[in-house]
């Protein structure tokens, strides 16, 4: 498995909270995850619950079997700050240029370098070993910008490189491309099926590759189960049973079959409210066949009907266990 | 929610019907700007606006940020040349112009035409030019007011209906383009353009150190190049600035001018309309008027008087009929308790339920083919169906609701959810339909 895996995706398609799923099924037996953001919008902490993230490594929760799983919110200009002070003993310096504004500035004027300093913060914590020479993290999970942005957002290194093409700059950028194009690293993309994010999907995809960073799987988030299978839908569409449904209807207790009977009243809306379901049903697989011509691993993930809460994310987690993603 | 067997408790106020035909018709309506988070439907709305208007005879144009692919082709805009093109096949004397946004092309053109050839070349390859114009946070709010602004100076069309960005928040389009401005404006900008003309003595000591402190760090940082880069692009804009937020300042106030109308658009869901929520309260701050709120993707059931709770009983009751059928193949399901399932049958005019023939692998009708499902276990299917939207029913009605609650003075619009996508002109018309609908039985009680 990927030690380090970047979760994309439409907005609001669910990007955050399958992150957050999968650093839990990730830290299984023991393991330790770090879940990380990069766009300061403290969605993990609103997931788990739990007060704004700091810009630090703080663990966030236990999974089943004792695992651990780390967050940490990137806040580029303290990134920034990081740097500066690795790259060149900045000291005091660094608050002054802050103060100023400097940093606000560098890291609005040149979006490329905001990038730069999330993606380096991260792969350094991916890269990093403890003493004994263990990583810190048996995995990194990322957040990530949305599919229209994150081609650019992870090869924004491969750009600073090139322009810096010597000093400290040029090789942190180089190791930093390194690990991304390496096989440690998976971009998984999170769609729904519907038109849109699937559309936003199969480009994403494209555009990944050209750019030659590893494409891991297709995440279908949302799926609403499904009530009435293929044969039962053509059945209520073709030949509906009317005068069958209505004593049907009747005999589980809903009133009279007859004309005008509770039961038979019931019979125009429910085939009505099927034939919608039918239609979205076909649009679905329509859509779900797109994302399997894709020819990646394809997992599902179930609409949790009622809104999404801490213990939705540990049921998303163990499905995605399941399906064998840890 | 759980299944709850009551009906949401009905509002005392329902909110004002948002008279839809009314705002289009009015020639005193000059632009229609659709708000909202991310995709909730704004391009759908201006798009289905747009249209409408049109074919109540007026001479619109539709301005498009992100349509989706099959829409904008069937409104003949997938080509992005950043200028409306005229819609086919509209109905009436009316005309339909449509366009999508450019938003590289829309900041090219400024810079061309604000700057000299030589200088605008020099604009137009600097590297933090390019990055900016592609896609900063902002941008695209900036060149959407932007080409509105344009487009309202061609005094062509007598309504634009503007899309907006697709993003979060809603108030990006509002905000973004201020925080671009006031970014280009910063104080760091003049210290890095001019920084003896900035503060008095004290402050220029401070502000030179500053500097020198700042480019050397900077320089180390980013290489020489770079460096020189952002200063090159920052002296070639800034004589363009000025006129940028010139053009932006006057295109906030012709949003705070009559003529203007705001509707939010949001989906009945808890962080929609949250958000739409936030933009109305900053409609109001800013004077900018709002003319309601569009809720769409809504979903409605034509059997509303069954409540989940008994459609789930009474599948689970056909289910278990099931199962007994075919372990001992003869279980009058008349007797399992159907009647005990059914204390609430209100209608008086309900037959008595016929005990015998009931039982679902009933054989009259089309008959049930030797395989595929019976007509019990498609019943109970129909209704684990209808179960489901009754669920979903009561979650909508719990948010707007609370929306309501909140802000009982915006006059609101409801649009069915469709079953499918919204991707041609007739799906547009659809739309177009039931966006005026409450309005339309509020005029003719
Ligand atoms: N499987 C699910 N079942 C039910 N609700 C879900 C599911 N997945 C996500 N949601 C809900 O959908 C909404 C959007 O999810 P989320 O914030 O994870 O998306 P995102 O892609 O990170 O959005 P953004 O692009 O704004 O960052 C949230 O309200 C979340 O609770
Ligand atoms: N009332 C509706 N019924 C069914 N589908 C809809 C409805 N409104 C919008 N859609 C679909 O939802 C998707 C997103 O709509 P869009 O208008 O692009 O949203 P936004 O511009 O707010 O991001 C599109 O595929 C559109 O066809
Ligand atoms: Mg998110
Ligand atoms: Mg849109």
């Amino acid at each position: 498995m990927s030690r380090f895996q970047v979760v994309s995706g439409k907005g609001g398609t669910g990007k955050t909270t399958v992150a957050a799923a999968l650093a839990l099924a990730l830290a299984t037996a023991g393991k330790r995850t770090l879940l990380v953001e990069v766009e300061g919008r403290q969605g993990i902490a609103q997931l788990f619950e739990t007060a704004p993230l700091p810009y630090e490594e703080r663990k966030i929760a236990v999974a089943p079997g004792g695992g651990e799983v780390f967050a940490l919110a990137i806040d580029p200009e303290l990134a920034l700050l990081d740097y500066l002070q690795m790259f060149y003993k900045l000291g005091g310096a660094g608050r002054a240029l802050r103060k100023l504004g400097a940093i606000d500035f560098a890291t609005t004027i040149a979006p490329g370098l905001r990038d730069v300093l999330l993606t380096g913060k991260t792969c350094e914590a991916v890269r990093r070993k403890d003493k004994a020479g263990r990583y810190a993290y048996d995995h990194v999970v990322m957040d990530a910008p949305p599919t229209g942005r994150i081609t650019r957002f992870l090869g924004v290194n491969e750009e600073v490189a090139g322009l810096a093409k010597v000093g400290p700059i040029h090789h942190q950028a180089q190791a930093v491309m390194r690990t991304l194009k390496s096989r440690d690293t998976a971009v998984h993309l999170v769609s729904l099926l519907e038109e849109m994010p699937v559309q936003e999907t199969v480009d994403g995809i494209t555009e990944l590759r050209a750019a030659k960073l590893p494409v891991g799987r297709v995440m279908v988030n949302m799926v609403r189960p499904e009530v009435l299978d293929e044969a039962a839908l053509r059945r209520v569409r073709e030949t509906p049973p009317r005068a069958a449904l209505a004593k049907s209807l009747s005999a589980a207790g809903l009133g009279g079959a007859r004309r005008g009977g509770g039961a038979e009243r019931l019979v125009t809306p429910l085939l009505e409210q099927a034939g919608e379901y039918a239609e979205r049903f076909a649009l679905e697989s329509g859509q779900r066949e797109v994302l399997a011509g894709l020819d990646l691993p394809l997992h599902e993930l179930p609409f949790l009907a009622g809104g999404l809460d801490l213990a939705g994310l540990y049921r998303l987690a163990k499905i995605l266990r399941k399906q064998g993603v840890a | 929610m759980t299944l709850d067997d009551a009906a949401p408790e009905p509002l005392d106020e329902t909110p004002p019907a948002l008279g839809v035909d009314a705002l289009l018709d009015d020639p005193g309506t000059r632009i229609v700007v659709c708000c909202g988070s991310g995709g909730v439907g704004k391009t759908t709305t201006a798009a289905a606006l747009g249209l409408r208007a049109a074919e109540r005879g007026r001479k619109v144009v539709v301005l498009t940020i992100d349509p989706a692919r099959r829409l904008a082709q069937s409104m003949g805009i997938d080509e992005l040349d950043n200028t409306p093109r005229r819609v086919p096949d509209i109905k009436g004397e009316g005309e339909l112009h449509a366009m999508m946004l450019d938003m590289k092309r829309t900041f090219d053109e400024i810079v061309e035409a604000h700057a000299d050839g030589e200088r605008a070349a020099a604009i137009l390859n600097n590297p933090f030019y390019q990055s900016l114009s592609a896609g900063f946070a902002g941008t695209q709010e900036y060149m959407a007011m932007e080409k509105l602004g344009q487009l309202r100076s061609r005094e062509e069309w007598d309504l634009i209906v503007v899309d907006t960005p697709p993003s979060r928040s809603a108030l990006d389009f509002l905000d973004a383009p201020k925080r671009l401005g006031s970014f280009l404006d910063g104080r760091l900008i003049r210290v890095l353009m001019a920084p003896a003309k900035v503060g008095g003595r004290a402050g220029m000591k401070f502000l030179n150190a500053g500097m020198s402190m700042m480019t050397g760090a900077l320089g180390k940082l980013l290489g020489g190049q770079l460096l020189r880069d952002v200063q090159t692009f920052v002296a070639a804009m800034d004589t363009m600035f000025g006129g940028f937020r010139t053009r932006a300042d006057a295109t906030y106030r012709l949003l705070q001018a009559p003529g203007t109308a705001f509707l939010v658009v949001a989906a009945p869901e808890r962080d929609a309309l949250r958000e739409a929520a936030y933009f109305v309260e900053r409609l109001a701050a800013e004077d900018m008027p709002l003319a309601g709120l569009v809720l769409n993707r809504v979903h409605t059931s034509g059997a509303a008087q069954l409540s989940a709770r008994r459609a789930l009983a009474a599948a689970e009751n056909l289910s278990e009929a099931g199962i007994v059928d075919l372990e001992d193949g003869k279980a009058d399901r008349g007797d399992t308790g159907s009647g005990a399932n059914s204390p609430a049958e209100q209608a008086g005019s309900d037959d008595p339920v016929p005990a015998a023939g009931a039982t679902g692998t009933a054989t009259e009708d089309q008959g049930s083919p030797a395989e595929g499902p019976s007509v019990d276990e498609i019943t109970a299917g129909l209704l684990r169906l209808h179960a489901e939207r009754m669920e979903l029913l009561a979650r909508e009605q719990h948010t707007r609701d609370r929306f309501a609650a909140l802000h009982p003075e915006v006059a609101v619009t409801e649009v069915a959810a469709l079953p499918g996508d919204v991707h041609d002109l007739d799906g547009l018309r659809t739309i177009g339909e039931r966006l005026a609908a409450s309005g339309a039985e509020e005029a003719a009680p």
